[in-house]
């Protein structure tokens, strides 16, 4: 970017001199987004740290056997939902900067609807995962609907003196105080081992899951916001064909969360 | 792609604006800009980066006042072994916050966005900053932050809901007693996070501002020392505060939602905590050193009236400590278990860091060197700079050695190294900044006499004070420590007789500045002879946008000798 800043110094200079150019610098305005794009990825770049480090370390097969929990069908459809909110992004400022404020404003709410679309689809997984007492363990309200969390006590230990393999480990039914299921119990009875067993691993692993694609979902609800407002603009033509670099710094913005989730749903549906 | 340029209001405006000032100089009328009894309003509400520089300059002192008498605190408890006024727990608390108000606070912001601010703009010819309302938004969210810190200390209620319990456990918040403690941690965290994103705003927009709105004549290496060291402390806090930002948010996650990424009976790793802190607080240590060096560059320059000894490897040398800065974070922990490879290449890092260092202390004294050497107060604090980064730098050298680190780690030696290297380089060249541009911000020339005594009164106090620290670490005593052991009390008791001095050379030095500020002596356009556009090009004090017409720029900043540089 240093370059084309300098480029376009030389280019222009008594153009761009500052007195000039101020308050309508797009190329500016566009690098100071391209930077705060950077934090963005540093930001997410200590969570995948966090993830490399215990993902790749002793916990390697603990995280192969949780991501075996996750839904891919739900992953790979929101994948799917936005990488092509993402496409009518783009459509959205082609449209506009071909003078198109009709299909621009179509695209705007396609890839609003689509942002919503990944929204719901996150809920339903995340409530089927809060069903089967899958969620961070120290959620009041959570508990108090689903009863405790099977991520609350990391069966390390029992793990190593089982003899069992992770699997099969995964499998025992054990009741809310990690007694496993006796032998000979009655179906009535049965019902009250509903809980699994976890190892440290998979609780990291699914902590890391809760918190990562918890705080892309929180930036999918700033990027909505951004494109109401987008919308907004476009409708009362403060966006326009001349003017258009709001709704392309949005659309950077946009599509790095997208790429976000690119390296989200590899690294946590796949890695079975 | 092209884009179409709308014709800006403020062409218009910056055309009409200049004619005024224009007008107004030749009719000799003084310039009311830094009206001080303006309406607050016109304080708050103005995107214009002197005043927001400004506001930034009256907060980070208000909290350096903050700082100091919670560190004096400190010293009073230590001035006898046992409890003297305030218990253990209050204790923890008060050197908690010491440390969070002394650097996220005081150093960190108070080059880049007090001196940053104000003049980054000036030097390199431009009206403004390239997002003037990010800029006050940063200050908004630095007071946010500020002031969410100081509530800590007084809202904070443990489980019973009774006992008082203000943040604890140390300015670098370790996990796992940080994501455990009852006490009100999160808070604290929490206000740490907003003054982060504070930090990374005020760093985006200068590397913005610096790519896109140099002066045309200006190449990159014309730029002022002062505008290199912003560039690239600004890269500092774009590349590296987010990593702090992540943590500091994930603490406050694991405390409310129990994840379990530093909780070990969850199977998380408390040490990785301390590897995702150090990635961030390390480079931010050269965020609170840097921009001095650029300053102490400035300051040696004029008051030798030289060109500045290698501009080139000063550049490189800035940038050299700013990038192999970002390798050296875990020599933070080479006592909390670590494989022995990682030990030996971190501290073989550490040392690098040092040649960078060293090359900019040999050129500033080779800059002095045939030099017509003028000690005004400015120069003087500058020198000190020198002086006591050094000595920082040396003691750091010895913790950076992984065989005498492991003997003083956690000890006073600590705390003596990095006062010497924040507050006697971070610290002492905000000092000095605000001494060389004392006259240019606020037109008004302060006392000489009174400088030199206030800054004779810091420099026996700070030596007294930092350098008893490292002795009693020496001798074994651990910092943190509310209490203890009878053969520590003589050096304790120098410690605080040498911040006695060195505090009341901060009130001369502060008062003096004061009283300068509405009775000072009307301050000249260019009173130290400097060749910087501020002190050239830009009246005194600044006018609105900087300039009365386009600066003329036909020489480099250091053009002393005739020479471009």
């Amino acid at each position: 970017m240093s370059s084309i800043a300098e480029q376009h110094t030389a280019e222009n200079q008594e153009e761009l001199f500052h007195f000039d150019h101020h308050h309508t610098d797009y190329e500016g305005a566009k690098l100071g987004v391209w930077l705060f794009l950077f934090t963005e990825l540093v930001l997410f770049g200590g969570m995948f740290l966090a993830l490399f480090a215990y993902g790749t370390g002793e916990y390697a097969t603990d995280f192969h056997a949780a991501g075996k929990n996750l839904n891919v069908f739900k992953g790979a459809g929101n994948t799917l939902v936005l990488l092509t909110s993402s496409l009518t992004m783009v459509y959205a400022i082609t449209a506009l900067q071909k003078g198109s404020k009709f299909w621009s404003l179509v695209h705007i709410a396609i890839t609003i609807i689509l942002a919503m679309t990944f929204m719901v689809i996150k809920y339903f997984e995340w409530s089927a995962k809060f069903e089967h007492h899958l969620f961070p363990a120290k959620i009041g309200f959570l508990e108090a609907k689903y009863g405790q969390s099977d991520l609350k006590r990391a069966y390390s230990a029992e793990f190593a003196e089982s003899g069992m393999s992770l699997a099969e480990f995964n499998k025992v039914k054990v009741d809310v105080n990690g007694n496993p299921m006796p032998d000979g119990v009655t179906a009535e009875e049965a019902k009250k081992y509903t809980h699994h067993r976890y190892t440290r691993g998979q609780v990291i692993f699914f902590g890391m899951y809760f918190t990562m694609t918890g705080l892309h979902g929180f930036h999918v609800l700033i990027g909505v916001a951004l494109l109401l407002w987008m919308f907004w603009g476009v409708l009362r033509e403060t966006i326009t064909a001349e003017n258009f670099g709001y709704l392309e710094n949005v659309g950077l913005y946009w599509h790095l969360v997208d790429l976000i989730w690119i390296y989200l749903f590899p690294l946590f549906y796949l890695v079975a | 792609m092209s884009y179409a340029v709308n014709k800006p209001y403020y062409e218009d405006q910056a055309v009409v604006l200049a004619d005024i000032y224009e007008t107004m100089a030749e009719a000799g009328k003084t310039n009311k800009f830094f009206n001080f009894l303006a309406w607050l309003h016109t304080w708050v509400l103005s995107t214009d980066h002197k005043r927001i520089g400004i506001l930034y300059l009256i907060s980070m002192l208000a909290f350096f006042a903050v700082g100091i008498s919670l560190g004096f605190t400190i010293r009073l408890e230590l001035l006898w072994p046992g409890e003297q006024f305030i218990s253990a727990t209050v204790y923890n608390s008060v050197f908690t916050l010491h440390g969070v108000i002394m650097i996220f606070l005081f150093v960190i912001p108070g080059i880049p966005a007090v001196f940053g601010n104000f003049f980054l703009p000036i030097h390199i010819g431009a009206a403004d900053v390239q997002f003037p309302r990010l800029n006050l938004a940063s200050w908004y969210m630095f007071m946010g932050g500020a002031l969410m810190a100081a509530m800590s200390l007084f809202v904070g209620y443990g489980a019973n809901g009774v006992e008082w319990v203000a943040p604890d456990g140390g300015w670098t918040f370790y996990a796992p007693y940080s994501t455990t403690a009852n006490t009100n941690v999160s808070m604290a965290v929490f206000a740490a996070f907003i003054l982060g994103f504070s930090s990374i705003f005020t760093g985006l927009n200068f590397v913005t501002t610096i790519h896109r709105m140099r002066h045309p004549k200006q190449k990159w290496m014309q730029m002022p020392l002062f505008v290199w060291a912003l560039y690239g402390t600004a890269w500092i806090q774009v590349l590296a505060t987010p990593v702090i930002g992540i943590t500091l948010a994930l603490i406050i996650v694991e405390r409310a939602f129990g994840i379990g990424i530093f909780d070990a009976t969850l199977g998380g790793d408390p040490v990785l905590y301390q590897h995702m802190f150090w990635i961030y607080s390390h480079p931010a240590v050269y965020v609170m050193v840097i921009p001095g060096m650029g300053v102490v560059s400035e300051i040696i320059a004029t008051f030798s009236q030289r060109t500045i000894f290698g501009y080139t490897s000063m550049v490189l040398s800035m940038i050299g400590i700013a990038f192999v800065g970002y390798f050296v974070w875990a020599h933070h922990m080479f006592t909390s278990g670590m494989s022995e490879a990682s030990v030996a290449i971190f501290s073989f890092l550490t040392f690098f860091v040092a040649v960078p260092t060293a090359v900019k202390v040999f050129n500033w004294l080779a800059t002095l060197y045939k030099g017509s050497i003028q000690l005004d107060p400015p120069m003087i604090w500058g020198l000190s700079f020198v002086f006591l980064f050094s000595i920082g730098g040396f003691t750091g050298l010895a913790l950076g050695m992984v065989n005498t680190d492991i003997h003083v780690h956690d000890t006073y030696y600590v705390v003596g190294h990095f006062h010497y290297t924040m507050f006697g380089g971070g610290g002492v060249a905000i000092i000095a900044a605000l001494h060389y541009w004392f006259p240019k911000m606020f037109g008004r020339m302060y006392n000489f006499t009174v400088a030199h005594v206030g800054w004779g009164f810091f420099f026996v106090g700070f030596n007294t004070l930092y350098g008893s620290m490292l002795i009693v670490g020496l001798q074994g005593m651990p910092r943190r420590y509310h209490d203890y052991l009878p053969q520590f009390t003589d050096l304790h008791q120098i410690g605080t007789v040498g911040a006695v001095i060195m505090i009341t050379g901060l009130i001369i030095t502060f008062g003096n500045l004061l009283i300068a500020l509405f009775g000072g002596d009307k301050a000249e356009q260019n009173p130290w002879g400097g060749k910087t556009l501020e002190w050239e090009e830009c009246p005194t004090p600044p006018v609105l946008i900087n300039f009365y017409k386009k600066p003329r720029l036909d020489h480099g900043p250091y053009d002393y000798e005739g020479e471009w540089v």
